[in-house]
């Protein structure tokens, strides 16, 4: 092996922070390679073990209500057409037609040529980034796979801002990854944090998908995390909902620990979202528990925790009923979408 | 109320149809014994559940002569694939009736209703299926062709697992075909007479299983009893040092299964998240009444800081309380004995200069508790490192080599467990190799298996519970030439 001159990486504050000046793709990988190891069977059994938590009564109805506020509501199809948006959106603003105190979902997450009608759907009640109303988060850089050439993610990015999306959510170049180049993967995410931000200097919300179903080892998924913070994202997201394995308890547990773990080093908060998968009440449940017992109680907020999620919604406001009424009443009593 | 106080969720006791006061199971019927009963009460709210019976030195006779004629007439004669068939249907019943076993268990002992819930019955249940299997297998077991049955089992077991030492005991020592009298501990009787039930449910012959309760005069009274062949014991160790001394020269055979006091020992290189998860596991699981619990944490010195404030972090998340609430992790100390014993070691180690940390939560008014612990800085000498506390009590030590925590960890009188954390698979088997303890979890704890045999080096005791080993324990395999041929009385085999 010759030693080769050192490959400068793109100068993210974090990273520099952490790692020093001479930020380097050398520096990083010995970082990233210097994080203690996860052991999947006590992680697996960790996540069992917390899933196995009662919620009852007026634990499980502030659950229920909360999990709605921290919903991304998701269309992310093919064949999404402007109608379809805006009826996600409507659902997004009255989850409940049957009960106005069911509360809001935090944002709709939509294609990013599917922004604008998004924006305009939502009106007035678009949050544009504020704490009251609806966000508007788009899918960017060659989403799903990310196979595209940096110009053309950074593109789709800028033009998704344009169009007034108020958070990304972007794919890392997982082949990249893999193939064990994580300067590339860095230097991706820097630049498409640059491309988030608007013309008066303010930045959308950066959410980077790790795509753990590809990455495959718990390891990979630490050190994924660990990149992406350092790179600058704001949350770091499991999946993309089109690869399986998505979300799973054990994998958000260990991004949870990531995210934990760099509040102690540097006490900033970086936001965890699982994504695909997770449909039912009892499930997110899991979830809220996981996070209150590895992140703390104050991560359970939207921007710090967020499920990608579709049919979710709609099982927690059957639960929502049942809690109301003390009876199951069954799926033409929600609206479709 | 914030969302991680989570609102009660008890387990509901009304599934118990408890009785108001308990027999002596002997000869396959509940009968009054002959002693003064005593009450047995729930640790965490100190209330009494049951008047229980207390066995004598004649009931102890009356037992051991039904297990006897039993064994004699019945169970000697049944073929292994038969016994196997009630043990079978002794497991299927546990299982059908494992919710009420749990409570009873959480209700008399004080440990969370989630561990009995999702570990000590469902090992029983486990138990007594993988024993039941061996019933008709015996010849396969390693001993030589057809090994036989010792005869009568004098069996007692402690407090802090009562119906899982129940089936450690009691299923191999019916798979092997011997018949069997148990004394239950005193603080934890409960358990062992709803399983008394479960045997007349399940129809097994009157007189294979007696079960009495007693303090320690009744044990004693049973393993001196001239009439049984085999004495299986688990508890401490100055116990069973009395029990080695009693039977020493009789014929009777004995395993002891006695205290521990195991080194958990972390690399530098462990996974930490897991390790953390681990140590907590190792000490506070079952509130630290687990003989091989890791109560010496065995540290890296340059990971020592990290780990500790790590773990300090960790245990504030722990819940203690009400046994019965299915979100409880700590539950009650068994007796106030206990509790005593505890208190006395915790405040001998801050005498001797170890630096006491305890996890900030509400003790409830009754009942007996004590917060998770840990002592940093404890020295090899400390008596806190030394005697087994036997509670929710972790001393914190460290080393700085591989050779070095070999060392520290080997030095104890005790030799039961140990725990070895490190992401490098030949550093794991390279330093298991070197430690004295009959069994080594690497990046786990306090995980058990009926095909996994159990059991300690040193003061730790000898023989082994579980797995293949543990046949041997209840089975000979010198039927012609030895000392024992199928004895039906000890005097017999003494006169040989």
């Amino acid at each position: 092996m010759t030693i080769s001159t050192p490959v400068a990486l793109a100068p993210a504050e974090r990273a520099i922070a952490l790692l020093g000046g001479d930020l380097t793709e050398r520096s990083l990988r010995l970082h990233l390679e210097g994080l203690s190891g996860v052991d999947a069977v006590g992680l697996e059994q960790r996540a069992a073990d917390l899933g196995t938590r009662s919620i009852k009564t007026t634990s499980k109805a502030w659950a229920l209500d909360r999990i709605i506020e921290l919903i991304d509501l998701t269309t992310l199809e093919g064949a999404d057409t402007p109608g379809k948006v805006r009826s996600l959106v409507a659902k997004a603003l009255t989850p409940d037609p049957s009960d106005a105190t069911a509360p809001r979902v935090a944002a709709v997450c939509v294609y990013g040529d599917m922004v604008p009608y998004a924006v305009t759907a939502l009106g007035s009640a678009h949050a544009a980034g504020g704490s009251e109303g609806i966000n508007v988060a788009a899918v960017a850089t060659a989403f799903p796979s990310g196979r595209a050439s940096l110009r053309v993610k950074l593109a789709d990015t800028a033009d998704a801002v344009a169009a007034g999306a108020d958070e990304i959510d972007m794919v890392i170049d997982r082949g990249a990854f893999l193939s064990g180049r994580y300067g590339q993967v860095f230097d991706d995410i820097v630049a498409v944090k640059e491309a988030c931000r608007r013309s008066n200097g303010s930045y959308a919300h950066l959410k980077v998908i790790l795509e753990t179903g590809e990455l495959n080892t718990y390891d990979n998924v630490r050190r994924a995390s660990w990149l992406a913070i350092l790179a600058g994202g704001d949350f770091i997201k499991t999946s993309t909902g089109k690869v399986a394995p998505a979300a799973t308890l054990p994998v958000t547990l260990l991004m949870l620990e990531v995210v934990r773990d760099w509040h102690r080093l540097t006490g900033e908060r970086i936001g965890v979202k699982p994504a695909g998968g997770i449909r039912t009440s009892k499930d997110a449940i899991k979830y809220l528990v996981t996070v209150a017992e590895t992140a703390g109680e104050e991560w359970l907020t939207p921007s710090l925790f967020r499920f990608g999620a579709s049919s979710l919604l709609n099982d927690v406001l059957l639960q929502r009923q049942k809690l109301r009424s003390g009876h199951y009443s069954g799926a033409d009593y929600v609206t479709i979408d | 109320m914030s969302f991680l106080e989570y609102a009660p969720a008890p387990e509901s006791t009304a599934i118990l149809g408890l009785r108001d006061s308990y027999g002596l199971f002997i000869d396959g019927e509940f009968v009054d014994g002959h002693g003064k009963p005593f009450a047995t009460i729930s640790p965490a709210t100190e209330k009494h559940i049951a008047q229980i019976a207390n066995a004598d030195a004649s009931d102890v006779d009356t037992a051991v002569k039904a297990a006897r004629r039993a064994y004699d007439k019945t169970w000697s004669k049944l073929s292994g694939a038969d016994r196997g068939k009630y043990l079978f249907r002794i497991a299927r019943l546990v299982q059908e009736r494992a919710r009420e076993l749990a409570v009873a268990e959480s209700l008399d002992n004080g440990k969370p209703i989630k561990e009995s819930r999702d570990v000590d019955i469902p090992l029983v249940a486990a138990w007594f299926f993988y024993y039941a299997g061996w019933a008709d297998k015996l010849d396969y077991a390693g001993l030589g062709a057809a090994p036989r049955a010792l005869g009568v089992a004098a069996q007692v077991i402690p407090w802090n697992f009562p119906l899982l030492m129940l089936a450690w005991k009691i299923a191999p020592a019916l798979a092997a075909g011997n018949t069997v009298v148990l004394k239950p501990a005193e603080t934890t009787p409960l358990s062992a007479l709803l399983f008394a039930e479960i045997l007349q449910q399940a129809d097994l012959p009157a007189g294979v299983v007696n079960i009495l309760t007693g303090a320690g005069d009744t044990g004693q009274a049973l393993v001196q009893h001239p009439d049984v062949n085999k004495v299986a014991f688990t508890g401490s160790t100055a116990v069973g040092r009395a029990i080695a001394k009693s039977v020493a020269g009789t014929g009777k055979k004995l395993t002891l299964e006695l205290g521990g006091k195991a080194a958990n020992i972390v690399f530098d290189d462990a996974p930490i998240d897991q390790a953390i998860e681990g140590i907590v596991n190792g000490i506070f699981f079952n509130q630290g009444h687990v003989c091989c619990a890791g109560s010496r944490l065995l540290v890296q010195e340059n990971i020592h800081d990290e780990v500790v404030d790590r773990l300090k972090q960790r245990l504030s998340t722990l819940r203690l309380g009400d046994p019965l609430d299915k979100n409880t992790d700590i539950g009650a100390i068994n007796s106030r004995e206990q509790l005593e014993r505890i208190r006395e070691l915790s405040d001998i180690g801050e005498a001797e200069g170890a630096e006491r940390w305890t996890a900030d939560c509400a003790i409830p008014e009754n009942g007996f508790w004590f917060a998770p612990t840990i002592f940093d800085n404890v020295s090899t000498s400390s008596r806190i490192a030394r005697e087994e506390i036997f509670g929710p009590v972790l001393s914190v030590l460290t080393f700085r080599t591989p050779a070095e925590a070999i060392a520290k960890a080997n030095n104890t009188p005790y030799g039961l467990s140990a725990g070895i954390w490190s992401d490098k698979g030949s550093k794991i088997l390279a330093v298991a190799d070197q430690l004295r303890a009959g069994v080594i979890w690497a990046n786990t704890f306090n995980r058990f298996d009926p095909a996994s045999p159990f059991g300690g080096y040193k003061e730790s005791g000898y023989g082994r519970e579980g797995g293949r080993h543990g046949l041997a324990a209840y089975l000979t395999n010198s039927p012609v030439a030895g000392l024992v041929e199928v004895p039906t009385t000890t005097k017999k085999a003494v006169a040989k």
